[in-house]
């Protein structure tokens, strides 16, 4: 069966998704990485949907998904690179997917993570990226 | 007018990601921008997710239609499944007698020009939507 | 072969001779759009296809396959006029100076046989007129075509994406926000942020007359998509009357960054980037330091 590959680089899990999923395999992903997350003890999660052309609820749900369950685990999940034509589907269908960071590729996304999990310690991490005030 | 017809069966999601690069086929062909593309193909998918989950699948007619010198993409998904008890409230967002989001529905109408629902319990379900070239 | 026909024929030279003078002689040639020599051609080139489609004995209708070439040739100049910038009188002349050609020979040729100048005079007038209304559909056709395309233009050039300061984009945005507008906006936007790297868009709404509900709406709808993007977006721009109809329409913005002015907006951003704005000791302007 097909798999998503996951990569550790370090305290960190790297995960890019280079064909459209289809469910079944979009779960395996979600199983896969929760698993490799609770192994590996990893601290965060990056996710490159650079080449994801199409983002749809059951999509967004499973990276909701990913991000809260990473989230129990004390790991942060970060979506990189998403298409702005995606973005745009993404607000008009309703999801704004709560609780998710995002960056605009995974040198941002990996800065990012670094910030919120503490391994640079940044005085305005207020002021970074998505609100946390509203995630899960 | 019609200009193209076309059917594809739907009996399990292996089915849904040759379908979805079916319509974007049939979108670019007609010249489709690629955000309007991906409005449609989203909306697509949460339509024949829909129909796999709670039909176990049915029968969609893909065409291209012409209208006052506009040209579309419209689709057509017909199930013989238990069909919808309450149209009204299966549009509202957040609703999902599934696990979902409950944004499939009223998402997929956000995103297309035309949309069109008709159900009657026991008999199944007629979803059709229509997105024009220039998205308007 | 008819009477028309046959003096269109043996009269071609005199005719294009008395058509161009008349052409050349009006006030309202523009030979600063159009060269003498190009007009020449042209004029040559309908009298020519005139003359062979009344050989054909047809006189009456213009829209017989004969007559393609002749509507075919008026059409094209017609809207190549309107694109250039020819008025609508200086388009119908064109025509109409050629009815005025055709007249005079015949004048000079029946003189001696008024009621034959008449019967063909009449005929002629008629032919011409078809033409020239053929001009002015065409003519108008083609200025449409122009409004459209400026239409696509003003929707455009109405929606620049500024690039203030590396990894800051600013959007001013003029004008009444619907949500066909918001769409080439959120376009614009999300697609600078990919191509320049930026993580802080600033959309600035001074320029907006008013906003309601369904305007804040789309600006929240382009901060969200932003956001999914992975960069932060502030609005800036709020006025004291937008602010209160913000307030009294219930509108929540509270998730969204806003700031009353664009300088303000930049100082957030600035300090987002961590980089700092002050005087320089000389006095010489502005110094940025990182």
């Amino acid at each position: 069966m097909d798999r998503i590959p996951i990569l550790k680089m370090g305290p960190y899990l790297l995960v890019t998704i280079q064909v459209d999923l289809y469910d079944r395999l979009a779960l395996t992903l979600e199983n896969d990485l929760i698993n490799m997350v609770s192994k590996t003890g990893a601290r965060g999660v990056l996710i490159d949907i650079s080449a994801v052309s199409i983002v749809d609820s059951f999509m967004g749900r499973i990276l909701g998904n990913i991000a809260s369950m990473s989230r129990i685990m004390d790991a942060e999940t970060v979506v990189v690179g998403m298409q702005p034509a995606v973005a745009i589907t993404l607000v008009e269908l309703g999801l704004t997917l709560q609780g998710v960071y995002t960056a605009l590729d995974v040198e941002k996304g990996m800065e990012l993570l670094q910030t919120k999990i503490g391994i640079i310690e940044d005085p305005e991490d207020e002021d970074e990226e998505v609100p946390d005030d509203d995630t899960v | 007018m019609i200009l193209s017809k076309d059917t594809m069966q739907i009996v399990h999601e292996q089915n849904v990601v040759p379908f979805r690069n079916r319509v974007k086929e049939l979108a670019t062909k007609i010249g489709m921008s690629l955000v309007n593309q991906t409005k449609l193909i989203t909306a697509a998918s949460e339509l024949v997710r829909n129909m796999l989950k709670y039909a176990n699948g049915g029968k969609i007619l893909l065409e291209i239609i012409s209208n006052n010198g506009r040209t579309g993409v419209r689709l057509t998904f017909m199930d013989e499944g238990p069909g919808i008890a309450d149209v009204q409230q299966a549009m509202r967002d957040g609703f999902s007698t599934g696990k979902s989001l409950g944004l499939g529905l009223p998402g997929a109408k956000r995103l297309v020009n035309e949309f069109d629902i008709k159900s009657k319990p026991g008999e199944g379900t007629t979803v059709t939507i229509t997105h024009w070239k220039n998205g308007r | 072969m008819n009477n028309t026909a046959q003096l269109l024929q043996n009269n071609k030279k005199r005719i294009l001779e008395i058509w161009m003078q008349n052409q050349l002689d009006d006030e309202a040639l523009r030979d600063d759009l159009i060269s003498n020599e190009e007009l020449r051609r042209q004029s040559e080139e309908l009298l020519s296809s005139l003359a062979s489609a009344t050989a054909s004995g047809n006189v009456e209708n213009i829209y017989a396959p004969e007559y393609e070439p002749v509507t075919e040739i008026l059409t094209d100049i017609s809207i190549t006029r309107a694109r250039q910038g020819f008025s609508p009188r200086e388009t119908g002349m064109y025509v109409l100076s050629l009815k005025q050609a055709i007249s005079q020979v015949m004048e000079n040729k029946l003189s001696d046989k008024p009621e034959q100048l008449y019967k063909e005079l009449n005929t002629m007038h008629r032919l011409l007129d078809n033409l020239s209304m053929v001009t002015f559909d065409t003519f108008i056709k083609g200025r449409e075509e122009v409004i459209l395309r400026q239409n696509d233009e003003i929707s455009e050039i109405s929606t620049p994406v500024i690039r203030v300061w590396e990894g800051i984009l600013a959007l001013p945005i003029i004008g009444t926000l619907d949500s066909a507008r918001t769409q080439i906006v959120m376009e614009n936007l999300l697609q600078e942020i990919v191509n320049t790297g930026s993580s802080i868009a600033i959309l600035d709404i001074s320029g907006v007359p008013a906003v309601d509900s369904l305007v804040a709406q789309h600006l929240i709808k382009t901060v969200s998509a932003t956001r999914l993007m992975g960069a932060e977006c502030i609005i800036s721009g709020i006025r004291a009357e937008i602010a209160q109809t913000i307030v009294h329409l219930g509108i929540d913005l509270s998730n969204i960054k806003t700031k009353a002015s664009l300088a303000s907006a930049l100082q957030v951003a600035f300090a987002m980037r961590g980089v700092e704005v002050r005087k320089s000791n000389k006095n010489t302007g502005l110094n940025l330091l990182r």
